[in-house]
């Protein structure tokens, strides 16, 4: 269906946003690009949806998807999770594009807390829902202030916060939306994607954008961009390991999540990555669960 | 010589020859029609500890932050004389040259050690911030900067991961000046140190400050209405009353004789205990 048919046919414009704001928006997607990790404020617009279920990522997608894209929507990496499945119904209806759940046939993939298994490729971009777009905010309240942190790259409190993990804690315990240096010069937020992600993020031939509609605010790591997690020598950057395997597909190298079974404190490790999971055990693979 | 008119301050005869760390000239701010100080002029050399004393409202602590730097004057020149030997007017820097400087060769200690402390995390994180900002990157020896400072400033080891809302008002100020001197600042502004502290733990703060500023040969611009920590501190004294700098000069000799009114009448007025 043309851009132009949808609108006759629904009283829409194509992906929901009028021109005037997906224009707006790619402005700002533009200039992100152009300065990696720097914090684009937008004119964020009402969603039908609320703050906090993707209103950045969902205006970032319908500003830069075609008719001709097949999208992905992934919450905790899963794809049949309530907001998943209502965004990407939502696309599906406003913008009649073709979608997917799997990770290699998609050309956009929106995501909530989780970077797909599977690698990235340059045909591919991945947007990222933001709830809290300043990773200087635990330190310092003031939005000014950490404006003007960032314009002088004045980062040396960044490093309070994992000194104080490490005093507390005896390791860094930033566990997710781990703080990282994009391109050599901006601290950046990366949503709050499990530090298990980080590295994925790093020199990724997909372009990467994120969105955070309540703060208003849009940024980006442009493909092959080198992306470094913040750490000390003494305590360097390092993931999430597991001692089991997923008990669905038997990988070792994905993020798992821990199930609780019953009330007898049974439990199961399983990829938090569905597709990941789906396409390993349709090649064959098997954990030792049986996943019942 | 010394002149109650001239606002400025010999410079003592056994620093003359060498060039100055400080120098103000003619620092000026106005609050729109409400004056905060006017045309303030002196010099600071390397090790020198120079007193402002004035009555609360005398535009002492305006001064102050037009010299560190934080408050830009509406007219006058600070010029400061780095490690390597440049003099800079500092509000002539770009705004991350004076940062750097601010957080590596100044130190500035405030009236209210909760709006110099990091409040929500610990004491080690504190004094560690400097060193991290300065680009250390290894954790152990952050920490062990940051205990060797804590026992400097007589705060037990074993509080080094407490934060500073469960210390005194006392340790709270100690951590302050720990967290300003790790990085071995050549000049110190001091904004009250001792305010808000009872006499004894004041005294031992005086020792701890007068130890530290002989140890690291520190400059130090301190402002005050306590006219004990000047007398202990300060090799020399500005006095200021609306906004002017009324007499200047050694300390003891404003002190013992003073000469310009208001300086009698403050000095006439100390509780003889």
């Amino acid at each position: 269906m043309s851009e132009a048919a949808a609108v006759q046919s629904t009283g829409y414009n194509f992906a929901y946003l009028d021109e005037q704001t997906k224009r707006m928006i790619r402005r700002a997607i533009l200039k992100a690009i152009a300065v990696p990790g720097y914090q684009v404020p937008f004119a964020s617009r009402e969603m039908p949806l609320p703050f906090g279920w993707g209103t950045g990522g969902i205006q970032v997608t319908a500003a830069i998807i075609g008719a001709d894209d097949r999208l992905k929507v992934i919450d905790q990496g899963a794809d049949d999770t309530t907001n998943a499945v209502s965004i990407r119904r939502f696309f599906a209806r406003t913008a009649g594009v073709a979608t997917t759940t799997r990770t290699t046939d998609a050309t956009l993939i929106q995501t909530r807390h989780r970077v797909p298994e599977t690698p990235l490729g340059p045909h591919q971009i991945l947007v990222y829902q933001v709830p809290i777009p300043e990773p200087l905010r635990w330190l310092e309240a003031r939005e000014a202030e950490t404006r003007r942190m960032h314009g002088l790259a004045d980062y040396g409190v960044m490093h309070v916060k994992l000194y104080e993990d490490i005093a507390q804690h005896g390791r860094i315990a930033t566990g997710y939306d781990y703080p990282v240096q994009v391109g050599q010069r901006y601290i950046m937020a990366p949503s709050p994607i499990p530090k298990f992600d980080n590295p994925k993020m790093d020199r990724c031939p997909a372009l990467q954008l994120f969105g955070a509609g309540r703060e208003k605010r849009i940024y980006a790591v442009p493909p092959h961009t080198p992306v470094k997690s913040l750490d000390f020598e003494d305590h360097p950057f390092s993931v999430e390991t597991w001692s089991k395997r997923c008990s669905l597909c038997g990988a070792g190298d994905s993020y798992l999540d821990e199930v609780i079974m019953d009330d007898t404190g049974r439990r199961m490790f399983v990829c938090s990555d569905t597709d990941y999971c789906a396409e390993r055990r349709a090649a064959g693979h098997r954990g030792e669960g049986d996943g019942a | 010589m010394r002149t109650p008119e001239a606002a400025r301050v010999d410079p003592s005869p056994a620093t003359e020859t060498d060039p100055p760390l400080l120098t103000a000239d003619g620092v000026t701010r106005w609050y729109g029609h409400r004056l905060g100080c006017r045309d303030v002029a002196f010099m600071l050399w390397p090790g020198e500890v120079l007193g402002i004393v004035g009555e609360s409202g005398s535009g002492k602590t305006t001064l102050l932050d037009c010299l560190s730097g934080r408050l830009s004057p509406t007219a006058g020149h600070v010029v400061y004389r780095g490690e390597d030997g440049d003099a800079v007017d500092i509000f002539a820097l770009p705004e991350s040259r004076r940062r750097l400087l601010q957080r590596t060769e100044w130190g500035i200690v405030r009236q209210n050690p909760r709006d110099g402390l990091r409040m929500g995390v610990s004491a080690g994180a504190n004094i560690g911030e400097r060193l991290m900002a300065a680009g250390w990157r290894h954790y152990g020896d952050i920490r062990g900067s940051a205990d060797e400072w804590l026992q400097r400033v007589e705060i037990d080891g074993d509080r080094i991961d407490d934060r500073p809302v469960t210390f005194s008002g006392g340790m709270q100020q100690r951590l302050q000046i720990a967290r300003n001197l790790v990085t071995r600042p050549r000049l110190v502004f001091m904004d009250e140190p001792t305010g808000g502290l009872d006499v004894s733990v004041q005294a031992r703060l005086l020792d701890l400050l007068r130890g530290l500023v002989a140890e690291f040969g520190l400059a130090a611009v301190i402002v005050t209405h306590d006219l004990a920590v000047v007398r202990l501190l300060a090799h020399r004294l500005m006095v200021m009353q609306g906004g002017a700098v009324v007499e200047s000069g050694l300390t003891d000799q404003v002190l013992d004789d003073p000469q310009h009114p208001y300086t009698q009448l403050l000095v006439s007025s100390v509780l003889q205990a």
